[in-house]
This record gives C-alpha cells, structure tokens and sequence, in this order.
C-alpha cells in the first residue's frame, strides 16, 4: 500500500525552538492513525504544517498518488487537493444555519465567479440533509449554529468535513469537552470516516486513543519518539520516561 | 426545506422598491418641474444626491458589514467616478461653447481650431493650454463612461491585489485604503496632475446638447436616475448576499482562516468584493457630481471615507436597508444642521451654533451607536418585528435577516 501524505525530514524553528525537529510520517490512504505526545510536542505544529498555515524550515510533505508537494500550496489549495482540518476548539459559523454552513463547505466549485452563479439543486439538498443526518443534526438544518449544544457544533465541525469529501483528515483533540455518550459516537464517526480515506486524530486521553483501536505515532520534542499498537507504544521504555511515566 | 423565489425569501427587497418608488412619485409630483412647485429644485438636487450617498452606501454596507473588510478609501472610488464623468461633461460644454464663440468670426473653424480654443477655456486656470494626456478619450461621451468603470475597477484591482495577497488584514488595511485616498488627493491638487488642480472641475450642472433643458426638469431627471441605480443595486447585492457568495463572504468576516481551510481562496473573495464595491461607488459619484455641479480633489479627503463609515454604522451594518437608512437619515441631517437651519441654543453664557457643533453631536452619536446599539437604526426593524437575538454564548447575532429563514429568532 502506498502512502497518502508523506512527511520526511522536516524541521520547523520558532525563533530559536525548534518546534519539528526532523520528523518522518506517513499515512495510507485508509487508515486510522492516532498521534499522542506530551504538551508541546509539536502535534499541533505538525497540523499546521500539512494544511499549509506553517512553513517548514527544511523536509518535504509529498500528498497523492500524483506526489505533489503541499509545501508551494497555500491553505485553500491543500484543502482543496483533499485534506480537511478540525480544530480543537469547534469553529462552526455561529451566524449562518446549520444547514448554511453544511452547504458551503460541500464538494463544489470554490472560484468567487462559479460561487456567486451557484445555484441549490435537489442533489445538494439531499446531501446535506444526508450529512445532518449522518452527524445526528437532521432537525437542526434551520438552526443557528451559534446555538448548538459543544457536542452538536463538534458534530456540525465533522460534518462540513464530510462535506468537503477529503481524503486525508486532520483531527485535533475531537474528544474534548464531550460527554460519555457523545464520545462514543465520535469514537464511532471516527471508525467509520477512516474506511474511505486516511484519518489522524490528535489525542491526549489515552481511554480515547484505545476505544480508537488503531496504530499510535508518539511524538516527543518534535520528532517520533514510537509508533505501532497502543500496547506496543505504552510498553517502550522511552514512552514511559517521557510520557506516560509523568502522568 | 421548500424552495422560493427570490422575493419571498427576500421580502425586504419589495419593500424596498416600493418605498423608492413612492418616494421618486412624491418627489417628482412636488418637483417644480413636474408638479406643484413645493420643493425647490435644489431640494430637489439634494435628495438626488442623498440617494447617490445610499447607493456608496450600499457598496460600503457590502465590504465591511458583510466582508468584514473597514475600508476607508471607498469615496476615493466614488469621485474618481464624478472626474471621469466631469472630463466629458466639461469638454463637451465647452465645446458648444467654443464653437458658437468660432462660428461668430464669418469662417468655418477648423477642427485644431476648436480642440485649442477648449484647451485654453479649460486649463486657462492652471497656467497651461494644451490637453494633458488623461484627457484623450474626453471627447467621447461612450469611452468616457466606461472609464467611469473601468478606472476605478483597475485601481480596486491593483491596490486589492497587493493588499490582499500580503494578508493585510484589519486596522492595518483601513489605514492602508486612508492613505490610498490622501494620496490620491494630494496628486489631484497639483496643477499639473491634469485636472485643474484644486479648481476641480466645474459647471456640471449643465449637461450638453440640453441647453435648453431648465435645471428644474434636470435636476428632477437626475432623480430619477439616481432613483433607478439606487434600485437596481440594491437588487443586484440582495443576491450577492443570498447566496453561497453571501455565505462564504460572512464566513469571512467571521473567521477568514477557517474559510481557507475550507479550500476557499479568501483573497480572491476580498478582491472581487473590494473591485465589485469599488466599481458601484464610482458609478454612484459619476451620478452624485452633475448634480452637485463641482468636483474638487477635496472630495477625496480622507475624512469623507470614514463618513461613509459613520453612515454604515448608525444605519445598521450587515443589512442593506440599514445602510441606505444611515446614509439618507445622517446625510439629510448633517446638510440641515450645517446649513445654519437649525436653530441654535443659547446657554447664556454661551451659544450652540449648530454648524460647529454639529460634528461633536455625530461623533457623539456614533459612540453611542457603537456602543450601545451595535445594529445601529436597522435594529429598530428587528424590534417592531418582534425580533430578538436568541441569548447565545457565541458571538452576536448577525443582522441579516431578510436572507435567512430564522425560525429560532422569532418567538
């Protein structure tokens, strides 16, 4: 299986900290992946590096069977070649409807010409009454997003991932601020999504990560301390010094 | 979710035009011209420029209460629109001019003859006599309005561009499009900048081929044009902002990084508004200066822009009838109070002449707005409507209403 993002060699300096020191990462195009490291370890940078918003210093991010380079692409073009990013904190449109924000983030032209000449269609509609109803929003479409439970925006946020139809998708700390039963049905969106396309989540509970049942990159000071199974990872001595033996 | 039309989604566009449209009858049937003579013909002039304010207005309204984008340098645009309109009707009323004073002489004048004789009306002021180069297309009325577009529309685009593709966001670009329209400015009032320096241009009034058209039927034919653009635009933007465009412009204003990772090209949206906005300011100054009947580069002063901005704020950001409400109600009232009609208030030991005082009342006013009524005179709307924002812990509610189907709001 060829990988879908392959990151090799890169190295990223804030001012004198090196945030990435010359990582390695790759992914196949139906994976599951988690990535744990302590505070700091560079998990969130390595994000911003992938969608285009941090430059590396040195390294390549080769993504595609066409291996293109996403380092001469700016954040919508990656996104448009098919990577799609959650953030932490959920960042839905809190002014617009549940199912406006849904319908601008579905697959379609994304030039200012074709959108403003953008018509609905019944296709469209149906999509994303499909996608609400695939995240449990299926009576909110009217809603304003601002007034969405935590849970329900996190849900509206994977959603308009959905939409975009990705290929590779950036999850960071999905799990956060989520009840029990809202976690499980992340856990379950989450298992799910990665059957069709390559998914990284971010993850800092370790319950999660297990309920994730999927191979674990550890990250530690900006480069891959371990990866494999969870068990295999929480059993590595260096893991345990680093990581888990402060917690 | 059903489908509707365009006005039922929007039904604020219907009011809108009907209210225009009793308004343009009124106005027309007390007209000296066309009715019963109860309103002057420079009332008459006054509130067809009012309805060129709401019309820059409505461009305003669109790039920072919709884009989020605070430029203020957008009444640069709208009198680079009066020049260009300006340059052919000052050559072309010159010309009549010129070539009757010629045909006295017995001989035919030749066409150098006439071109010379413009040359030395026009440009007598400055010291010169000869046409400058910007002053090539001048004698075509059809060349010269599609200046009107495109001059402004490619200095939008270039400044936009470069703007926008450096990330500028913010207060910086506001202070950026400031010295765009200073610059501008203190170009213009050079002599030799080619359009008669800080003389402007003058006698715009008087359109060509109609001199014996009065002012009284002009003014009130300028009215309606102005009435129509008015209309048209504020249909044309009720769709920009129904739509996905609209959506993904909001999306902006609200979190531009987001709508990146969305695989939307933000700097691209912000151009196209920024040259779309900049092409409706400069069509509205090609209607506002034959009727005010001068240009000066003083109309390119900074603090006009942030008027513009004042307007936009006490009417209502982020809905279009809130932004020609601004425009119209501060517009009427800063030319009643600084026309020394109001009256003053004497304190005793001193006198509130208004004409002083009338800028501290609207930067008062605007303080207040912004503090304590955020959607400014629109919001007055939302109440008689019976609206209110649903208490949320987000950010406000946005205010455009007449696009969204809000059930939630409505209690």
């Amino acid at each position: 299986m060829t990988a879908l993002l392959e990151v090799s060699g890169v190295s990223v300096t804030f001012d004198g900290f090196r945030a990435i020191n010359n990582l390695s990462f790759s992914i196949g195009p139906t994976e599951l992946r988690a990535i744990i490291g302590p505070n700091g370890a560079g998990k969130t940078t390595f994000m911003d590096i992938v969608t285009g918003k941090t430059r590396p210093n040195m390294g390549t991010v080769i993504f595609g069977e066409k291996s293109i380079s996403l380092l001469s692409m700016n954040e919508a073009e990656i996104a448009r070649a098919g990577v799609g990013r959650k953030f932490q904190r959920p960042t839905v449109f809190e002014d617009q409807t549940v199912a406006e924000n849904l319908t601008m983030a579905l697959k379609a032209a994304r030039a200012p010409w074709r959108v403003l000449f953008w018509k609905e269609g019944p296709a469209d509609r149906e999509r994303v009454q499909d996608l609400a109803r695939e995240v449990g929003l299926a009576d909110q479409l009217p809603r304003k997003s601002g007034e969405l439970s935590h849970g329900q925006k996190q849900w509206l946020e994977i959603g308009m991932l959905l939409a975009q139809e990705p290929r590779l998708l950036l999850v960071d700390e999905p799990a956060a601020g989520m009840t029990l039963a809202e976690r499980e049905h992340t856990t379950a969106l989450l298992v799910e999504m990665a059957r069709t396309r390559a998914v990284v989540v971010v993850e800092h509970d370790m319950e999660f990560v297990r309920r994730l049942n999927c191979k674990v990159t550890v990250l530690h000071e900006g480069s891959v301390l371990a990866e494999g199974s969870l068990d295999h990872v929480t059993r590595n001595q260096q893991v345990i010094e680093v990581y888990l033996g402060r917690g | 979710m059903t489908r509707h039309s365009f006005i039922a989604q929007n039904p604020a566009v219907l009011w809108f035009l009907l209210i225009l449209a009793v308004f343009t009858i009124v106005v027309t049937l007390l007209s000296e011209a066309y009715g019963v003579a109860f309103i002057s013909t420079s009332f008459v002039k006054t509130l067809g420029k009012t309805l060129c304010l709401c019309l820059v207005a409505l461009a305003m309204d669109l790039i920072w209460g919709y884009a989020g984008i605070l430029s203020l340098g957008h009444m640069a645009f709208f009198a680079i629109g009066g020049y260009m309109v300006g340059m052919w009707l000052m050559y072309a009323r010159t010309e009549e001019i010129v070539v009757a004073a010629l045909a006295q002489g017995g001989l035919p004048a030749t066409p150098e003859e006439v071109r010379q004789g413009i040359a030395t009306q026009i440009f007598g002021v400055v010291g010169a006599s000869d046409f400058p180069p910007v002053w090539a297309l001048a004698h075509s009325f059809w060349a010269q309005m599609a200046l009107v577009v495109a001059v402004p529309g490619v200095l939008a685009l270039v400044f936009g561009w470069l703007a926008f593709r450096s990330r500028v966001t913010g207060v910086y670009l506001s202070i950026l499009t400031q010295a765009m329209t200073l610059a501008l400015a203190l170009y213009l009032f050079q002599n030799d900048s080619g359009l008669r320096g800080n003389n402007g241009l003058s006698g715009l009034q008087n359109l060509p081929g109609l001199g014996d058209v009065s002012q009284d039927a002009l003014s009130v034919w300028f009215f309606w044009a102005s009435a129509v653009a008015l209309g048209l635009a504020y249909v044309l933007l009720t769709w920009v902002v129904s739509g996905k465009f609209g959506s993904v412009i909001r999306a902006i204003r609200d979190d531009e990084q987001r709508v990146r990772f969305l695989g939307y090209s933000v700097e691209g949206y912000k151009l196209f508004v920024f040259t779309l906005t900049a092409v409706i300011a400069a069509i509205a100054g090609a209607l506002y200066y034959p009727q005010a009947g001068i240009i000066n580069p003083a109309e390119l002063a900074p603090i006009a822009s942030i008027y513009l901005a004042v307007w936009v704020a006490i009417g209502g950001r982020g809905r279009l009838y809130g932004a020609v409400i601004g425009a119209a109600f501060v517009s009427l009232l800063s030319s009643w109070f600084t026309g020394g009609r109001a009256p003053s208030i004497p304190l005793g030991f001193y006198t509130i002449n208004w004409v002083d005082w009338w800028l501290v009342l609207l930067g008062l006013s605007f303080v207040a707005v912004t503090l304590f009524a955020p959607k400014g005179i629109g919001g007055l709307f939302d109440l008689w409507q019976g609206l209110r924002s649903p208490d949320r812990k987000g950010a406000a509610l946005g205010p455009d209403d007449s696009s969204l189907q809000e059930k939630e709001a409505v209690k």
